[in-house]
């Protein structure tokens, strides 16, 4: 924790929570009417200690009759109700807005989120940023919520109960009112410790859930090597280690609330001491001196919470700055401003001595390709030299440079954004499917499909069969919550997705590996007449898939190394044909 | 209803208390019993010193703030010893007070040490078992569960196993003997009085049976709701590519708003819940209160009661709440730790199938004689892997094998290993099945070096050693030297202690490769089962390995599943696996005369190391 230093500091803490500034300002009704409710819970409840104060003295003296007694009696209930109204009213409206900033906050970061691109999403993992819209979220709300109630409440309550209290006696409140501060910074300073004593032991924690992980996943290595009774050993060491210090941490941890009751046994006992003795002197009456005690008991929760909400105050401020960091991220990605887009994509792409570097490597170097409206371009290549890089380029999953990428002969970023993507149907290496139906996995870029766009497009891609043959058809649920889907099945839904598009694109990055050849042959089919009228961009590592393509590159190491057609590239005897003859075998070894 | 079903085994919530669970999980407090009877006995101490504190005022009350005419005579045995002058009396009455604040200090602070750390200790033993319960399970296990979840099961779900012990089932008992305690009291001063106070008992009942009602449902939504929060992030945000090439933001923005909304939902039935609970149980309190100052007070002015006794039970009744609203809070700690219970011992409960025989029969030598005579296996069913394969490898021998992806190459080491079983045929290692073979004697034998070459974070020197002991430094250098690597750890200060990261992320794949090399060597393993990794690595490296390799083969038995030009070329004997079957078998030169599946195989993947690698087809 190297930043802790700094939360440490009130105004840092501050400057890292104001982001929630617009957030309160549009609840500050909530605001407003929670501090209301609340101080009239706070009335009621300092109301009750009075009544019974009255109660006794009367009946001490013995001067009540008895339905003076259960006037009393009514008037403490009716108290009591008033409070419970209120503070009914105070939960649900201080802590709902609690949940609804949350909400918003959430709503607001994952949005943000949809604008930042590719290049953001390599650089994070996803399980960091879900740590920020879960876990970070929850200590911003934990400040808005008990954060704010129990301060609210604190400021509220104190001064009006010590107000009461200096009325009954201001000698006495003076004396008994000493422990009380302390019961705050002992919560504060043992919550700190445990806090801190917690922190280390959620390293040891992770460190025995680190080896558990790696044991796991090297199983096999440590069977063969018979490390078992080795692993148990080592096992055994940092279960030990994180026992040790548990047993650290107890030590405070079991101080807390046995230190908690000492503190306020200590108020009463100053109470009946020192209340004691002033009953005994005649300054305050017996009920004066059950007032007290009531009063007492009363601060002490609202003590111990006021110690409690600084740390959430402190670990909401660290969420808060982690959060902000990712708002605050620009999307690098977006319409050029100011700018006059056209207003259709014909589909011409052209790649104008196009130099590419991804984090300082380079990528892609001198490509000069023009691909015209309508035709097909085949790009093959061993894995790593940057075929799939160059279709990204296109539908500014990254930028390249100003001006070497064109679509109909303008630079990509003179396209709106959005129509550009809207002009491409993309089936990526890896199939994305949601876990979702396969009728919106399949309608995922085209919503407004009607069930016939979508059986034909699932024809097309060689899917149509397989759907018929699930119960529930094109409702089947697909991903965590569904069926396994095969990997052939997922690229076939990919392909229909994007064919259901209608694009004037057509992008297909090795969209065909997991299928066998027969499938492959059918789906290439139903596609040619996809293709006819769509610019296609087709990456493949066989053969079979490009054969009929208008053009072919073969890509290495970020150059164009060979272009041509299947024949010219077959007479040139270069990869492209070694890449043939490997098929030709292998379909030979299929057969045996 | 249908969605939380999804999300069955993490999510489910079962009983509060079920015997079965109870009982086994009693077991493992058994070796602590001392320990745990020691919290017993603080905490009745605790319970009924702390009981008493409201006690103080009733006797100073009555002794001497406002004395009555007739002293109570159930106070008679305190009474006799006090002073009757009021001022040494409640200077004395401080003192006691004070000596037993500090008595409740000290008996809380041990006993909470005390369970504390007993829970901590229930919990070491618990996961060590799961881990070496987990050391045992066969591989096939494996297959079927992810990772993550068997890391959560040895770690999060004993933790919250722990909860409920620590936090859960001695502060129930302590908070139940407290009331018992406040209870007694009440009824030895005035039983009337005691009586109307707990009049108002069952209605706190019934509106905590009512809140945990509404609040179960409220919280079982509010579960689905967060597990559906992070489906949809982890999907949408390792897909956003998808999601933005497909122009699908505002779409995912809108069904984001809706899970998040009904997680905003489930949250405000929770508040809600929570917002008249509390309200209610301080109504019903106040109630409590009301009843005692009416007819407590008529009481006093009829002179059947004291001034001191109508305060004690109003002290008394501000007490009595907290607990009772604790015990509701514990209910569900209970829960989530009974659903864990059921979870981690339904791992332990899976049988171990891959064991070593109740009698294993020893092995005469340690020639390293290697057959498969008529095997079949499958992974699942009748999906046969291998086909009636049979082979022999002479000790000292290297044997490659080759084949097209998907020809079964990896299940012949998994299954010489006795990773698994095989359903048809036999495999003998020196002449003996090695189903009755003892399985760590089996494994010791043989040195493995994995396709992928798997690093544990730690040191160079604990990856090639292990958990093996018996590897001292100097084998530990030994062996690096003997795969080339020694001008490597020469180029570093900590030599063979230098770093490791998790999967060797900071070593290149050919330093990777030939640690691994190195592992197998420093085992001096009879057997060597090799899969040679695919991926390609630079000319210099190359060379490295390639010697590397013949140090290892020389001397031993070994399998090779090869990759590399020169391994078929150096191979003893080639067996050719296609489709599951053993196809041919000979020498580089024979096969490739052969013009069969080999010669193929050689064309497709091997020819390209004869010519330089012109370009890596993978």
């Amino acid at each position: 924790m190297s930043d802790s230093a700094s939360i440490r500091r009130p105004n840092h803490l501050w400057e890292q929570l104001r982001p929630l500034g617009p957030y309160l300002r549009r609840h500050r009704r909530a605001l407003l009417l929670g501090a209301l409710t609340l101080l009239g819970t706070i009335v009621f409840s300092i109301a009750a200690p009075m009544i019974i104060r009255a109660a006794i003295d009367s009946f001490q003296q013995g001067v009540s009759s008895p339905s003076q007694l259960l006037g009393y009696a009514g008037l403490l209930v009716g108290a009591a109700l008033g409070s419970a109204f209120f503070r009914f009213w105070t939960r649900w409206i201080l802590i709902g807005m609690s949940r609804d900033i949350e909400y918003e906050l959430r709503n607001d970061l994952f949005q943000h989120l949809e604008l930042l691109s590719a290049r953001f999403y390599s650089d994070w993992r996803v399980g960091d940023l879900m740590t920020r819209a879960t876990n970070d979220i929850t200590h911003v709300r934990m400040v808005l919520g008990p954060g704010v109630m129990y301060t609210a409440n604190a400021l509220i309550m104190f001064p009006l109960i010590i107000a009461v209290m200096l009325s009954l006696d201001w000698h006495l409140t003076l004396l008994v009112l000493i422990p009380v501060p302390l019961v705050s910074l002992s919560m504060r300073t043992l919550g700190k410790r445990i806090h801190d004593y917690s922190e280390r032991i959620q390293a040891k924690f992770s460190a025995l859930t680190a080896r558990v992980q790696e044991n796991l996943a090297g199983v096999r290595l440590l069977r063969a090597f018979t490390q078992e009774k080795a692993e148990e050993q080592a096992f055994d060491n940092l279960n030990r280690d994180y026992l040790t210090e548990s047993a650290r941490l107890i030590r405070f941890q079991a101080m807390l609330w046995p230190a908690l009751g000492i503190l306020l046994g200590i108020s009463f006992l100053l109470v009946f001491w020192l209340g004691g003795r002033a009953v005994l002197d005649g300054r305050i009456t017996v009920g004066d001196f059950y007032a007290f005690s009531h009063f007492l008991g009363m601060l002490i929760w609202p003590m111990i919470a006021l110690g409690w909400v600084v740390n959430l105050f402190e670990r909401g401020a660290a969420s808060m700055k982690r959060i902000e960091q990712l708002l605050t991220t620009p999307p690098d990605i977006a319409d050029r401003a100011g700018a006059d887009p056209p207003a259709s994509i014909q589909g011409a792409i052209e790649f104008r001595d196009l130099h590419f570097r991804y984090n300082g490597v380079p990528v892609l170097e001198g490509i000069n390709l023009a691909i015209p409206a309508g035709t097909t371009i085949a790009i093959v290549g061993p894995t790593g030299s940057g075929k799939s890089t160059l279709t990204h380029l296109v539908g500014r999953l990254y930028d390249a440079p100003d001006g070497s990428v064109l679509v109909d002969g303008q630079p990509v970023k003179a396209h709106r954004l959005e129509l550009l993507r809207h002009a491409i149907g993309y089936v990526p290496q890896e199939t994305f499917l949601f876990s979702d139906s396969l009728r919106a996995n399949i309608a995922l870029g085209a919503t407004a499909a009607t069930p016939e766009q979508i059986a034909r497009a699932a024809h097309i891609a060689g899917l149509a069969d397989d759907i018929e043959a699930f119960p529930k058809k094109y409702d089947t649920l697909v991903g965590e919550r569904g069926i396994t889907l095969s990997g052939g099945q997922k690229q076939r839904t990919a392909i229909a997705r994007a064919i259901l598009r209608n694009p004037r694109i057509l992008i297909l990055d090795d969209a065909l590996s997991s299928v066998d050849t027969h499938t492959e042959e059918k789906i290439l089919r139903g596609l040619t007449t996809v293709m006819r009228e769509r610019t296609t961009i087709l990456i493949s590592h066989r053969v079979s898939t490009v054969r009929h393509a208008d053009q072919i590159v073969v890509l290495n190491e970020g150059r164009i190394v060979e272009r041509g057609t299947h024949e010219e590239l077959l007479a040139r005897g270069g990869y492209y044909s070694e890449l043939y003859q490997k098929q030709l075998i292998e379909e030979e070894l299929e057969r045996e | 209803m249908s969605d939380a079903a999804h999300y069955h085994e993490e999510e489910a919530l079962g009983k509060v208390y079920d015997a079965r669970l109870a009982r086994r999980l009693l077991r493992y407090a058994r070796p602590y019993r001392g320990a745990i009877a020691a919290a017993v006995v603080l905490t009745i101490l605790f319970a009924a010193l702390e009981s008493v504190v409201p006690l103080f005022f009733k006797v100073a009350i009555d002794q001497y703030l406002a004395p009555t005419s007739v002293p109570d005579p159930k106070l008679a045995f305190a009474t006799r010893h006090l002073p009757t002058d009021p001022w040494t009396g409640l200077r004395l009455l401080t003192g006691l007070f004070l000596g037993v604040l500090a008595a409740t200090f000290i008996l809380e602070y041990t006993r909470a040490r005390l369970t504390l750390l007993t829970g901590q200790r229930v919990m070491f033993d618990l996961r060590r078992e799961i881990f070496g319960h987990l050391q045992r399970l066969p591989i096939a296990f494996f297959d079927r569960n992810p990772v993550g979840r068997l890391v959560t099961r040895a770690t999060t779900d004993v933790d919250s196993l722990n909860e409920a012990f620590s936090a859960g089932i001695v502060a129930i008992f302590g908070d139940i003997l407290m009331l018992t305690g406040y209870v007694a009291i009440l009824f030895y001063f005035d039983w009337r009085l005691a009586l109307l106070c707990m009049s108002v008992l069952p209605l706190i009942g019934l509106v905590t049976m009512l809140f945990r009602r509404f609040a179960r449902e409220a919280f079982r939504r509010t579960r689905v709701a967060i597990a559906r929060i992070n489906a949809f992030l982890n999907e949408h945000l390792s897909g956003m590519s998808v999601v933005q090439l497909f122009n699908r933001e505002q779409h995912a923005a809108r069904q984001f708003d809706q899970i998040n909304r009904r997680n905003l939902e489930a949250w405000r039935s929770a508040i809600l819940a929570h917002s008249w609970f509390y309200p209610a149980i301080e109504v019903i309190s106040l109630l409590a209160l009301a009843v005692i100052i009416w007819r407590g007070g008529i009481h006093v002015t009829q002179g059947t009661a004291t001034t001191g006794t109508v305060i004690m039970f109003l002290l008394y009744a501000m007490r009595f709440f907290r607990p009772i609203q604790d015990l509701s809070e514990k209910y569900g700690i209970l829960q989530q730790a009974m659903a864990a219970a059921e979870r981690i011992f339904k791992l332990l409960d899976t049988p171990l199938t891959i064991t070593s025989p109740a009698r294993p029969r020893a092995l005469p030598t340690r020639a390293g004689h290697v057959e498969f005579r008529d095997v079949w296996f499958a992974y699942g069913g009748e999906d046969w892997v291998l086909r009636d394969v049979s082979f022999v490898i002479e000790p000292g021998t290297m044997a490659a094998i080759v084949g097209h992806t998907g020809a079964g190459k990896t299940t012949i080491t998994n299954l010489l290993l006795r990773f698994y079983d095989v359903q048809k045929g036999q495999i003998l290692l020196d002449g003996v099945d090695v189903r009755e073979q003892d399985l760590e004697a089996l494994r010791r034998r043989f040195g493995i070096v994995l396709q992928d070459p798997f690093l544990f974070s730690g040191t160079i020197a604990s990856n090639v050693r292990l958990g093996s002991a018996w590897i001292n430094d100097e084998g530990v250098e030994q062996a690096l030297e003997n795969v080339n690597l020694r001008d490597f750890l020469r180029s570093r200060a900590e030599g063979i202690h230098q770093e490791v990261r998790e999967r060797g992320a900071t070593l290149s794949t050919g330093q990777k490769q030939l640690i691994s090399f190195a592992r197998a060597l420093a085992h001096e393993p009879a057997l060597l089962v090799l899969d040679e990794a695919t991926s390609s690595v630079d000319t210099q490296t190359e060379f490295q390995i390639r010697a590397a390799l013949e140090r290892l083969v020389t001397g031993r038995t070994s399998l090779v599943i090869a990759h590399r030009l020169s391994t078929v070329q150096r191979a003893d004997n080639i067996l050719v696996f296609h489709k599951g079957r053993l196809r041919e078998q000979g020498t580089h030169q024979e096969l490739l005369a052969q013009r069969g599946i080999y010669s193929k195989l050689y064309q497709l993947q091997y020819r390209d190391q004869e010519v330089g690698a012109v370009a890596d087809d993978d």
